[in-house]
């Protein structure tokens, strides 16, 4: 199976042929660091699109269809909307506060998808604490979200980011421990040794009822994490018509709105990192014809899909289920959800230690 | 009749009695919270229901007329008519501690005539801002602009509200309240917000997010429509009822044209009372589902939204081809009804009867299953079989408190004491049963659509009314089920071609009175499905 590591080292010689190695360095930085904003605005604008047509397709509408074919020009004329207009700042908000709140949320989002494992050999950030680094990454993302509702000088941003807080803090323990779960299955946290444990079989496959169960609470917990319904009460538009981002404007509620959006792209990453190969193809042990066929299919389109199969999933929650409420959503996590992945931990553990998976 | 005079003889000598449109009675105003007393409580009257409070200025002098109904009692509708003593420094004592939707009705009438209720225990305007000079429905009132300009700063003393009370010596006293303690966390939710479902602002002091107190704000839509109709002939005032709750345009509009009808003792022909009978239904089926869809979506649920929307499309494509429009529909007149049918109109019909049942059962499965849905909706806005009758709850949210309160079962007009439908009642009291109400009564609409659908019988659409319409001197009150609840119309005529005064009893203004009530001690989550449960319509709130 193609290697994209090869291009890369590739690059890395050319470079090192005609620059001391501290430039070879600085400049794959740069490219880098450009490469992921890209990937991150053309993603953020597929999935704008993708989410509307999703949802128009299940409310028995049509969806943008003027701009371009299909619509398809849509989000770039909603992208340069955003850009063109005026960044507001009322009277009485926290003008440095209000003005950082955006980029931290970005700075988040932005970094998480940096870890993700897009194909064979394409990888940003490798490491042996992979995962374990990028829930640390998440959790920064809920104090851009407390520092815009806390700036706005506004109740209903307060309201919307009391709330917020409440929820991803209450909602990154399920979120954790699903993950460690797998983690003690795997025996590692390093993202490139979780893919390759996944040759054989996908967790999901190999690690049987308690990966599965460990899958259905991860998706739930991600579904809260990213705001997204029936989870969506920081920004109850119904509530507090926009939560904490309300009194945002221009590009600055643009920065809101993408990092929503690519963090459902980051959840489903992990999840079909952690659940459903990441970019290994689907292999059957034995079925070698098969295994052969499926490693046609480059690996970056394979984590691509599986990605955008689980955000399928969790647009179909939001434009399907009505909004919880606040007490509600949170005895549901300490009561339920919470316990149930603790129950689900020791299964896993006593699974691995008796050796009962495949 | 002649019994109930003799037990309010004795119970209370100074009254008078007075024939017109029904039983009226005069009660001097010292003696009116005492009588009024009797009159809810003595198991024999049992009035137990306050229809409506009518402001009244007769120019000599100036009083209200309180229209009482009694559940126990044949839904009898007596009217009381109170007149203050001095026109100048008009007071009456209040009733709000007795019948609890008292409450605002006294404030908008204090608000348009400046009678002073005695211990009404928020004596402030209702529509229009504290700085407002004059009383508008007062027949002196000095409608010059310069006394009251556009005027673009805030009102700053929102929070202050009075009581008045009469000393040893007959004198009114003004005490200053609060409405809100100094402390209290105050969210201003409205009148800009995506789900008033309209320009309604609530005050809700909070608790962390629980309710502790809304304070109701209204008038930013208020048009003056009665004012309006002082001034204009009885053809001209109809469109005005179209335009209050747009979703019960056809019943609203029904209502007025019965009243007139009444007045001037027109027969209306049979053809134009089956089509009446049958719009009135079509529009609660598309009031319903506009319900449905904004219960959901205000929920979270946009899908459901959708739905209710695309069969609610077929309704307004039904009242297109024969109305001509599908909002202001503007189609019932004095006598019948403006235009035929439409050829369509018995095909259209049959379709949306005959696709409804399906629909019903994929919202059923869409949302009412839901146990989200469930959670947010069981439970939750109790309001009592009590409340409701004393806040004059009426329409499917009366009924899904349990309170048996369908004037088309009371009293029925048009030809709904030929067809055959069930009264939905449901006993859960929260925001779940009255959901369930509106789901049921839309197969109930069906039920009369298809034993009328047959057999719309020929002949005129109109019955001959004069070119000019003068109604007779005297008074009328008439009421239908309008979608959201029993909508009532008074007129008082002094024999001109123009009202004297016309009042418009509207459901909603009712439902808003509960909101308090419902939403005391849930969440500020709560209080948006509440609104959307209890499906009140501003503009009918602001008349």
């Amino acid at each position: 199976m193609f290697n994209f590591g090869n291009w890369t080292s590739a690059f890395n010689e050319l470079l090192l042929g005609f620059m001391p190695e501290w430039g070879a360095v600085l400049l794959e930085c740069v490219l880098i660091g450009v490469l992921v904003l890209l990937a991150y605005t053309v993603l953020a604008l597929f999935y704008i699109l993708y989410e509307r047509k999703l949802c128009a397709w299940f409310q028995c509408r049509l969806g943008p269809m003027r701009v371009g074919k299909w619509g398809l020009l849509q989000v770039f004329a909603d992208m340069f909307k955003i850009l063109i207009k005026e960044l507001i700042c009322l009277k009485g908000t926290d003008r440095f506060l209000f003005k950082l709140a955006p980029y931290i949320i970005i700075t988040s989002s932005v970094t998480m998808l940096a870890c993700l494992p897009w194909g064979n050999g394409l990888q940003i950030i490798d490491w042996n604490i992979g995962i374990f680094f990028i829930l640390a990454v998440s959790s920064v993302g809920v104090l851009g979200i407390l520092l815009a509702g806390w700036s706005s000088n506004n109740k209903y941003t307060l309201i919307g980011a009391m709330r917020s807080g409440a929820q991803m803090i209450s909602y990154e323990l399920s979120l954790g421990l699903s993950l460690i779960t797998i983690c003690v299955f795997a025996g590692t946290m390093n993202i490139t040794e979780l893919v390759n444990a996944q040759n054989n079989a996908w967790f999901i496959f190999s690690g049987h009822i308690p990966a599965i169960i460990a899958f259905i609470i991860y998706v739930i917990a991600a579904t809260a994490e990213t705001n997204r319904g029936p989870f969506d009460l920081p920004e109850a538009e119904h509530e507090l018509t926009a939560g904490y981002h309300t009194e945002y404007s221009g590009i600055h509620f643009g920065f809101f709105y993408l990092a929503e959006y690519l963090n459902l792209f980051i959840v489903s990453g992990i999840a079909s990192l952690m659940f459903l190969g990441g970019w290994m193809p689907l292999h059957i042990p034995g079925w070698e014809g098969f295994n052969e066929v499926m490693n046609c299919i480059p690996s970056i389109v394979w984590f691509l899909a599986k990605a955008f199969f689980i955000s399928f999933v969790i647009i179909w929650f939001k434009w399907t289920f009505p909004r919880v409420r606040i007490d509600q959503m949170l005895s549901f996590e300490w009561k339920y959800l919470m316990p149930f992945s603790l129950v689900n931990l020791v299964l896993m553990t006593v699974c691995v230690a008796l050796g009962w998976h495949f | 009749m002649s019994d109930i005079k003799t037990i309010i003889s004795n119970v209370c000598p100074s009254v008078t009695f007075e024939e017109s449109d029904g039983l009226l009675i005069n009660v001097p105003e010292k003696d009116w919270h005492a009588f009024a007393i009797h009159l809810k409580d003595d198991k024999e009257l049992d009035f137990d229901v306050l229809t409506a409070v009518v402001g009244m200025d007769w120019k000599d002098s100036i009083g209200v007329i309180y229209y009482l109904t009694s559940t126990s009692h044949d839904w009898n509708v007596i009217a009381v008519k109170v007149v203050c003593e001095d026109r100048e420094n008009a007071y009456i004592h209040t009733v709000s501690d007795l019948w609890k939707v008292a409450n605002f009705q006294e404030r908008e009438v204090y608000d348009m005539f400046g009678i002073k209720f005695i211990n009404h225990p928020d004596m402030r305007r209702f529509f229009l801002r504290n700085d407002w000079v004059g009383h508008p429905l007062r027949k002196d009132y000095d409608a010059n602009p310069e006394l009251n300009p556009i005027r673009l700063d805030d009102e700053i003393n929102e929070d202050d509200s009075r009581i008045f009370t009469l000393d040893d010596n007959g004198k009114v006293v003004e005490t200053p309240t609060k409405v809100f303690n100094e402390d209290d966390y105050v969210v201003n939710i409205g009148p800009q917000h995506p789900s008033t479902h309209g320009v309604m602002r609530f005050r809700t002091s909070l608790d962390g997010e629980v309710i502790k107190k809304v304070d109701i704000t209204s008038g930013y839509i208020h048009r003056g429509i009665e004012k309006l109709t002082e001034g204009l002939t009885y053809p001209q005032i109809l469109h005005f009822t179209d335009r209050m709750d747009y979703m019960s345009a056809h019943q609203n509009r029904h209502c007025l044209c019965m009243c007139i009808e009444k007045a001037l003792g027109v027969e209306v022909p049979r053809r134009a009372q089956v089509i009446r009978t049958m719009m009135d239904e079509l529009m609660r089926i598309s009031s319903h589902l506009l319900a449905f869809g904004c219960t959901a979506m205000d929920m979270g649920a946009t899908t459901a939204f959708f739905y209710g929307f695309r069969e609610r499309e077929l309704v307004l494509d039904i009242f297109e081809k024969t109305c001509g429009a599908r909002m202001s529909m503007n189609y019932n007149v004095i006598g019948g009804v403006i235009a035929d049918l439409h050829p369509d109109f018995v095909k259209d019909v049959k379709h949306l009867i005959e696709i409804m049942p399906s629909r019903l059962k994929e919202y059923h499965k869409l949302f009412t299953g839901n146990l989200i849905a469930k959670n947010r909706m069981k439970g939750i806005g109790i309001l009592s079989k009590e409340n409701a009758v004393n806040y004059a709850v009426t329409g499917p949210s009366g009924r899904g408190s349990n309170w048996s309160c369908d004037c088309r079962k009371k009293h029925p007009y048009a030809v709904y004491d030929e067809v055959e439908f069930d009264e939905v009642l449901e006993t859960g009291c929260d925001s779940y049963s009255r959901y369930l109400v509106r789901m049921k009564e839309i197969e109930q609409s069906c039920r009369i659509l298809e034993q009328l659908v047959d057999k719309i019988p020929e002949g005129d659409i109109r019955a001959q009314v004069p070119k000019i319409i003068k109604l007779p001197a005297g008074r009328w009150y008439q009421q239908v089920e309008a979608s959201r609840g029993t909508f009532g119309v008074y007129i008082e005529s002094t024999g001109e071609k123009t009202p004297f005064r016309v009042h418009f009893q509207s459901p909603c203004f009712n439902l808003v009175g509960v909101m308090d009530l419902c939403c005391t001690g849930f969440m500020i989550a709560d209080l948006i499905t509440i609104g959307a449960a209890l499906d009140f319509v501003i503009p009918d709130i602001d008349r």
